[in-house]
């Protein structure tokens, strides 16, 4: 098995909350806030993308990892917004990073689990010693229709991982298992500027199969139960969402707490159960346990299992905590929101 | 070698010559100068002209030939120089020498530059080019941003205040109401020039110099026979040019364009005077920071001390000495390549005693001071009657 | 503005990485490197030489007139940093309007798109500085 060697996440600086969108759009602000459980969402500066937040994550991951940058033997990023249609989101961050030019690269897409799922293909690779070290980051600038519901969470982060051998890990990731449908419950073509979802239907059909799927799966293949774990992660399209999952698995809701980002970050899409895994992590203590389940939209969810070890300590000092994102922080007006993502035309 | 005098000036218009052309404008400047100068056009033997850009405002390389044709000088040779905004200088500089070894007679300079024919955005990415292009624009520098950076240095480091910086705007256009040839022939106040849009803080619009069309032209002669042609030459006493690093990051100080320091040093030597005998200087304002520097570069003032002189009126007309009589280029107008040729008409039109109404009692020596991009080039020339 | 592909291609080592250069004559470093140390000249030799990207501000200026391609940034503030290993280079600083930033303020490094006005060209990325909280 394999394990997470370093680990670092970016959050852009700017916020927008509820309240302001809410107003744009004659909404009552808390019926959006008690419905989505959203208070405020990040928001990236004009000269911020995927690849950019993806470096800003890795950097830290690797002052943590504290290994040569020649040994990352792979590097995939994960995002539904990388900055080209064509040409790789992987290979820049390779070379802002100096890991180039002996490695393999690529950019993996899957809705908001194209992170994880950068995971599982570096755990096969440092896992089978095809590589030593692999990079697998999640990243999106995520967009929302202007009024529509995804607005209010469309957030932008980064969450980047170095998967590497056990004995050099923070965290052994002790087993993966995924759970995976054709559901078109969220898509986007390639021409349109926003996604667009099937409402409703990306509850049950949706989100909600998938992830019990994922997590049951796990469970049963381990043979494990809900007490042997410290933490549980369900991804956060909201703050509803996986509360409710939690309570109909049977997970009790303060386990939930230090993962939960959504309220005040929004859904970072590829980064988002990445970015709250991130959040555990800083907090974790060593021989504790945590179960991180995603879920990408199309749809499919990936389980995790994974358990601090006593190296979690000493790398965790190196690098910005999420915490340093998380505080420094600026709020804007929807007028400068339009502006750095672009809304008004002739931009 | 032999000494070197103007024998005839002339320029147009400087502003937004819409119905004027490139070429004609040299035109222009360059038949008002042989006619000062007396002379026939047979009698030239070589010319140089500065442009900046003309490749990239106008679409015209090649602008020497161009200009030949243009004048019926052909088959003279007119080479162009470039040096950013210094390049009329430098196209003085080169037929002072020219003249001086004894290989040239009659020399035609020109400076020219036709900005208005593309927008502003346009412009100042074409002007960013004095910079350096890969590591200064590349990055979002702008050329007032350049010159910004300086001026909060000259702040930080000196006191120096907006006020200091705005009146050296006031003044020059104050000194340009009475000059035909500027852009803007109109005084401004200090709340005006204080109120004025940002640019690159702490710069303003107001201590910008403009985006201006025009052309300048001189005739040279040897001094020893410039009275047969003129009854009042203008001996070019020294010419100096300097180089220094092409980016502001790579200067030791930002407070002092240490290229303008030596080349006013050189030229003090080589005349044999120092800065307490310059009566009149047209310096480079492209920036009002750039004229409070260029009179701490010259020696007239101390390091960190133009600033508080301009704003006590000591480099007015009748103040200890009078800078950019013309109205500088704040209010004259840039049209870059030509900036350096019109500083030296302004002086010879002193020096003759043919400014009008602002006109300097008792001159001695005049100089002028041109700077290409944030400082990389410059060049200070000393000038004296020649009869 | 304009930049065609291969300098850009050319610059990706240094602008993504701050690769400088170092003289080993004289210990002299250099970013934007060059190739020859002005200070010894032939009898200098210079190595590739990386650098932090930690530094403090030098001056500063906030923009308000930008140049083609950078109108949708503004306003912007761009500085002349001081870098922790010597020499000093210009470059923006994210996040922060003109009144944030003070000469002689820590900066760190970061990764930004630096031009992506050409909707259909590449997109530039490279190096500015954020302030150190």
């Amino acid at each position: 098995m394999a394990g997470i060697v370093g680990y670092g996440a970016y959050i852009p600086k700017y916020r927008i909350k509820s309240e302001t969108i809410a107003e744009v759009w004659g909404e009552d602000p808390d019926r959006i806030q008690k419905g989505l459980g959203i208070l405020e969402k990040s928001v990236p500066a004009s000269d911020e993308d995927s690849a950019t937040m993806s470096v800003e994550a890795a950097r830290i991951a690797m002052k943590r990892a504290g290994i040569p940058r020649e040994s990352i033997g792979a590097v995939y990023v994960g995002s539904e917004s990388h900055p080209y249609a064509v040409k790789p989101t992987a290979t820049m961050v390779a070379q802002a990073l100096g890991t180039i030019p002996n490695l393999t690269a690529a950019d993996l897409e899957f809705a908001c689990k194209a992170g994880t799922a950068g995971i599982q293909i570096c755990m096969g690779l440092a896992g089978s010693n095809m590589v030593r070290y692999g990079l697998a980051i999640g990243a999106d600038t995520a967009q929302g229709r202007p009024g529509d519901a995804l607005e209010y969470s469309a957030a932008a982060a980064a969450a980047a991982y170095i998967i590497g051998p056990e004995e050099e890990s923070l965290a052994l990731i002790e087993d993966t298992f995924s759970y995976t449908t054709d559901t078109p419950d969220f898509w986007r073509r390639p021409k349109a500027d926003f996604p667009s979802h099937g409402g409703r239907f990306t509850g049950e059909p949706a989100y909600f199969k998938h992830v019990q799927g994922a997590f049951n799966g796990l469970m049963e293949k381990m043979d494990e139960k809900i007490d042997n774990y410290d933490y549980f992660i369900f991804h956060q399209p909201n703050a509803k969402f996986p509360r409710a999952v939690a309570k109909k698995l049977g997970v009790p809701k303060e386990k939930l707490a230090e993962g939960m980002l959504c309220p005040i970050i929004g859904n970072t899409y590829s980064a988002n159960a990445p970015l709250a895994l991130a959040n555990v992590l800083d907090h974790a203590k060593a021989g504790e346990r945590i179960f991180v389940t995603s879920f990408g939209s199309g749809a499919g969810s990936d389980a995790f299992s994974i358990k601090v070890t006593d190296k979690i300590e000493e790398k965790r000092r190196n690098g910005y905590p999420l915490s340093h994102f998380i505080e420094n922080k600026e709020y804007i007006t929807y007028a400068i929101y339009a502006k750095l993502r672009k809304k008004y035309k002739g931009m | 070698m032999r000494k070197v005098a103007i024998i005839g000036v002339g320029m147009t218009k400087f502003g937004e010559n819409w119905d004027e052309s490139f070429r004609g404008m040299v035109t222009e400047a360059g038949v008002k100068a042989i006619q000062d100068a007396n002379i026939k056009g047979d009698e030239i033997s070589a010319g140089y002209l500065g442009t900046m850009a003309s490749g990239s405002l106008v679409g015209q390389e090649h602008a020497g030939a161009l200009i030949a044709d243009y004048m019926g000088l052909n088959p003279v040779p007119i080479t162009r120089v470039e040096g950013a905004c210094a390049s009329g200088s430098i196209a003085l500089r080169q037929g002072v020498l020219a003249v001086a070894s004894g290989l040239h007679d009659i020399v035609v300079v020109g400076g020219v530059e036709k900005m208005t024919d593309l927008d502003t955005a346009a412009v100042s990415q074409i002007l960013g080019g004095a910079g350096d292009q890969e590591w200064e624009l590349f990055m979002g520098a702008t050329f007032p941003g350049l010159y910004a950076m300086m001026a909060r240095r000259h702040m930080y480091e000196y006191g120096t205040t907006e006020e200091m910086l705005a009146s050296v705007a006031v003044k020059n256009h104050s000194n340009g109401v009475n000059n035909k040839h500027a852009q803007f022939q109109r005084e401004i106040t200090l709340e005006q020039a204080l109120n004025s849009k940002m640019v690159a803080d702490p710069l303003r619009i107001m201590d910008c110099s403009p985006i201006t069309d025009g052309a300048a032209a001189l005739v040279l002669a040897p001094l020893d026979s410039a009275t047969s042609y003129n009854e009042k030459p203008i001996e070019v006493v020294a010419s100096e040019q300097t180089s220094g690093t092409l980016a502001l990051h790579d200067r030791e100080s930002l407070t002092s364009i240490k290229a303008a320091k030596i080349a006013g040093q050189r030229a003090y030597n080589y005349a044999g005077i120092s800065p307490s005998d310059i009566d009149i200087a047209e310096v480079h304002d492209c920036f009002t920071i750039a004229e409070i520097i260029a009179t701490e570069d010259l020696g007239f003032f101390a390091p960190g001390e133009g600033g508080r002189a301009a704003l006590e009126g000591k480099t007015r007309i009748g103040g200890e000495v009078a800078v950019n009589t013309s109205g500088g280029l704040k209010s004259t107008g840039h049209p870059v390549g030509a900036t350096g040729v019109k500083q030296a008409c302004e002086v010879a039109w002193q020096l003759r005693g043919d400014a009008a109404e602002r006109q300097v009692k008792d001159i001695s020596y005049g100089l002028t001071h041109n700077v290409g991009g944030s400082g990389a080039t410059a060049v200070v020339n000393i000038f004296q009657r020649g009869y | 503005m304009k930049e065609s592909i291969s300098l850009t291609w050319r610059r990706i080592p240094e602008r993504y990485k701050m690769y400088g250069s170092k003289c080993q004559t004289c210990s002299s470093t250099y970013f934007p490197p060059r190739s020859l140390c002005p200070k010894c000249r032939r009898k200098g030799k210079m190595e590739p030489f990386e650098f932090s990207g930690n530094g403090k501000v030098y001056s500063f200026t906030e923009i308000h007139a930008p140049p083609s391609g950078f109108e949708e940034q503004v306003p912007y503030v761009i500085a002349v940093v001081e870098l922790d290993e010597g020499s000093r280079c210009t470059g923006q600083i994210v996040d922060a309007e003109g009144k944030d930033v003070k000469i002689g303020d820590h900066v760190e490094g970061v990764f930004r798109k630096i031009l992506s006005d050409d909707p259909e060209g590449p997109i530039h990325y490279g190096f500015k500085f954020r302030l150190k909280k």
